[in-house]
């Protein structure tokens, strides 16, 4: 998107937001992105109606390939993305995304994943938050809300992905769009500020500007959409699937 | 933000106000008081009255706040981002250039502490930046 | 000594001694929170995979130990023991002030502990701790009631109901305590359901061994008299609440052993866990159990005040080895995403979570315990809660005249 300038790319999500724009939208020559399906006013609230979700195919995922990782730092302003946490020793350091590399030791099958927040439906994380600023929005993003986290983490202990992280020093490079800082508990958005707008996360984006074509976003609602179809024709895994938390995250291939 | 920090801002806030408010024809130099020096924001006009802004622009903030954080709306008008890229310069980490800062300067000058920029950009979102 | 008589705390020079070195303390472990608000939690050994560290050892053990101390008071006025019955009002006192530590200590180890007043505004009523906000603060309140029943005599017949009511809501709080791991089902070390009266059996004997200590410090410091009578119940006493407790740790591993999913982190905890195995094995079983059990119980040991005082001390260094291996032997051992498969990333997945103390943490924790007993070192200064004397004449008197 570096390539569009400010005033294209505003009108663009423009766009997106004033009519409900349901196909595919060009981002680059021969890369097209089928992931809005509603486009949502700005000043229209969230609605249960959308259940954003995540398909991932194990399958296209190179092992030692992070370009999704890399753009989520970029995009969120962590890790290699911004110039902060320089005192944080490599445990404490934030990680919103991850490559896991798993491994069969019988079998010896292969295969590797990117891990992330799991948007869990019944998320374990918000049922601890004992202030309620783990929450689950209305369209199955599950956020921090910053403004009333006190940094317990105890919903660290309760999420089962280990998907969050907690923010161990003062922080002064975030991006505009999205705010961390000290003390309080952060995890994968799934880029809610670019679902706002009419785009798709920044590591879908990355995966499929790179030809892996491995993760697919979209409304899991809307039986329509390329990621609806896909989870009703083919097989898909949630991880830990035992514990019932239905995540908005599902895998293929593994 | 606990109603104790409010309520103690609100209060010297409102002292600052009416010190500026009393300066304000005048300009500083009449009254000896000092005043916070800042940059000029871009636009002509805030999207509220002016004075209503200097004693209430905290409410409106965190009235927006919530309703981005829970519902998704996304409107410009009182979003804090848009404050910032109306308000600042992008002061690229030169120290100086930061007490100029629109918020930064007059919190100073009212010895305001909100806890807002420990988490938010107190920079103006880059045109043509990854977003 | 028909009608126990109370009295404060002479204050004499060793009080005054007493209280400056627990204010210096208290004052070093302010100092080790103000340092890790300023720099943030770097400077500590928590991380992003064990994120309750040290502090969260002492609060809970402080906080658990509150709930036992008051099983004195519970035994002398619902339970109708008089033997215990001079000690009530100590041992609400106790339980108040060790609660208050604890909280303290959880309440400065948050990334925010400024923003108190959202915890206390914004609740949200699925979260077992939300729930054990109230439950502390409920505690302290009905506590300080039965105290006043207590202790104001047109309050006594109140004191027996009163007694009771905290009674009951101690059991409740140890087991909203114990619930805040044992609902973390994605963890193999907490799910299970046995970590709430596990933990109401921890409270016993830590609570007894604290209390024991503090009143051989009356004895030694003060001049004030304990005599063997009483103090053989009460080290009887601690004997069967060690044993206890012992039992249901071992009921604990030993359901855990019986669920498949759980062998890895029993193999963890009780074999190969390294530092977690030693403290476990060595820390709570053999100096914090067996050994004080022996102590106690051995007739070359067991008249013994100062070896009655080891005993204690050991059972405290075990209750701590055993909070350690609990909270943070539980978070080093890996979260299983893919069972029995072999994994690996950037962020520790499928390795055992180093941790590693930290110096502030450890004066944080240590000046919860001296916050705890300085508060109570100044209450019973100003207010009379110390029994005149437990001489064993006296409290010969006192049961004769209680038969009547
Ligand atoms: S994956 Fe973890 S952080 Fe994300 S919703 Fe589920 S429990 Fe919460
Ligand atoms: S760390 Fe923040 S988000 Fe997590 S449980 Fe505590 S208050 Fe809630």
């Amino acid at each position: 998107m570096n390539e569009t300038s400010e005033h294209t790319d505003l009108n663009r999500r423009e766009f997106l937001t004033r009519s409900a724009a349901t196909a595919g939208v060009a981002l680059a020559p021969g890369v097209m992105l089928y992931s809005v399906a509603q486009a949502r006013p700005a000043d229209e609230p969230v609605s249960s109606a959308v259940r954003w979700g995540l398909l991932i195919d194990s399958n296209k995922c190179a092992s030692g390939c992070s370009d999704c990782v890399s753009a989520c730092e970029r995009e969120n302003g962590w890790g290699t993305g911004s110039t902060d946490e320089t005192h944080s020793d490599a445990t404490q350091k934030a990680q919103w995304i991850r490559k896991v590399e798993v491994k069969n030791t019988e079998t010896g099958h292969a295969f590797t994943l990117p891990m992330m927040c799991q948007h869990c439906e019944n998320p374990p994380c918000a049922d601890v938050c004992p202030t309620g600023a783990s929450f689950r929005r209305d369209d199955g993003i599950v956020l921090v809300d910053k403004h009333i986290c006190i940094g317990c983490r105890y919903c660290m202990m309760a999420c089962p992905y280990k998907a969050r992280s907690f923010v161990h020093e003062t922080l002064t490079d975030q991006k505009p769009y999205a705010p961390r800082g000290k003390g309080t508990v952060e995890a994968c958005t799934l880029c809610v500020h670019r679902v706002d707008a009419g785009d798709s996360p920044a590591c879908v984006e990355a995966c499929t500007a790179e030809n892996h074509n491995a993760m697919l976003f979209g409304d899991l609602n809307d039986p329509e959409s390329p990621i609806a179809k896909t989870v009703a024709t083919y097989a898909t895994t949630q991880i830990r699937a035992d514990l019932n938390l239905n995540p908005g995250v599902r895998y293929q291939g593994i | 933000m606990t109603c104790f920090a409010n309520l103690k801002r609100s209060l010297t806030v409102l002292a600052t106000v009416a010190l500026l408010g009393a300066s304000a024809p005048g300009g500083a130099a009449d009254s000896g008081i000092p005043m916070p020096s800042f940059m000029e924001p871009q636009g002509t006009q805030c999207v509220e009255d002016t004075d209503f802004m200097r004693r209430n622009h905290m409410e409106v903030i965190l009235d927006h706040r919530d309703k981005t954080m829970h519902e998704g709306i996304r409107t410009k008008k009182h979003s804090l981002k848009e404050c910032i890229n109306c308000h600042a310069a992008d002061y690229q980490g030169d120290e100086k250039a930061r007490e100029q800062h629109f918020c930064v300067s007059c919190h100073q000058y009212t010895a305001a502490q909100p806890d807002c920029f420990q988490c938010h950009s107190l920079k103006p979102e880059q045109p043509g930046a990854a977003r | 000594m028909k009608h126990i008589t109370y009295r404060e705390l002479p204050g004499r020079s060793g009080y005054y001694g007493l209280l400056g070195a627990l204010a210096l303390v208290v004052l070093m472990g302010f100092g080790a929170f103000l340092f890790m608000e300023h720099h943030g939690h770097y400077v500590t050994g928590m991380n992003n995979q064990v994120v309750w560290g040290t502090p969260h050892v002492f609060a809970v053990f402080l906080i658990v130990a509150a709930s036992g101390v008051l099983n004195m008071a519970s035994i002398g006025s619902v339970f109708g023991k008089s033997m215990y019955k001079p000690l009530g009002r100590m041992a609400g006192l106790l339980a108040i002030t060790l609660l208050m530590g604890g909280l303290t200590v959880l309440v400065l180890d948050l990334g925010h502990p400024d923003r108190l007043i959202v915890a206390m505004t914004h609740y949200n009523f699925k979260s077992i701790f939300a729930w054990n906000i109230f439950l502390y603060t409920g505690f302290m309140a009905i506590v300080a009631v039965y105290l006043w029943s207590m202790m104001e005599r047109r309050m006594n017949p109140y004191s027996k109901p009163m007694g009771f009511l905290a009674f009951v809501w101690r059991l409740m709080l140890t087991t909203g305590t114990g619930s805040i791991f044992g609902f973390l089902v994605a963890r193999q070390g907490y799910d299970a359901a046995v970590m709430a009266p596990m933990f109401i059996a921890m409270s016993f004997s830590f609570g007894l061994a604290i209390f024991l200590l503090v009143l051989r410090a009356m004895e030694g410091g003060f001049g004030w008299e304990l005599g063997g009578m009483a103090l053989k119940r009460y080290k009887n006493l601690l004997g069967v609440f060690i044993a206890a407790t012992l039992y249901f740790v071992a009921l604990m591993h030993l359901t855990n052993l019986y669920a498949t999913e759980h062998h890895g982190v029993e193999a963890f905890i009780l074999m190969n866990g390294g530092i977690y195995t030693f403290l476990f094995w060595v820390g709570f079983v053999l100096v914090g159990s067996l050994l004080p059990l022996g102590l106690l119980y051995h007739p070359a040991t067991g008249g013994s005040r100062t070896w009655i005082v080891v005993a204690s001390v050991l059972v405290l260094v075990g209750a701590l080895a055993l909070v350690y291996v609990i909270i943070i032997g539980g978070q080093a051992y890996p979260l299983v995403l893919f069972p029995g498969m072999e994994v690996s990333s950037s962020f520790n997945d499928g390795v055992v979570n180093s941790y590693a103390p930290s110096l502030p943490e450890v004066v944080l924790g240590v000046g919860g315990i001296a916050l705890a007993l300085a508060l109570a070192m100044v209450a019973m200064r100003v207010l009379r809660f110390i029994p005149e004397t437990m001489s064993d004449e006296a409290m010969q008197q006192y049961l004769e005249a209680s038969k009547h």
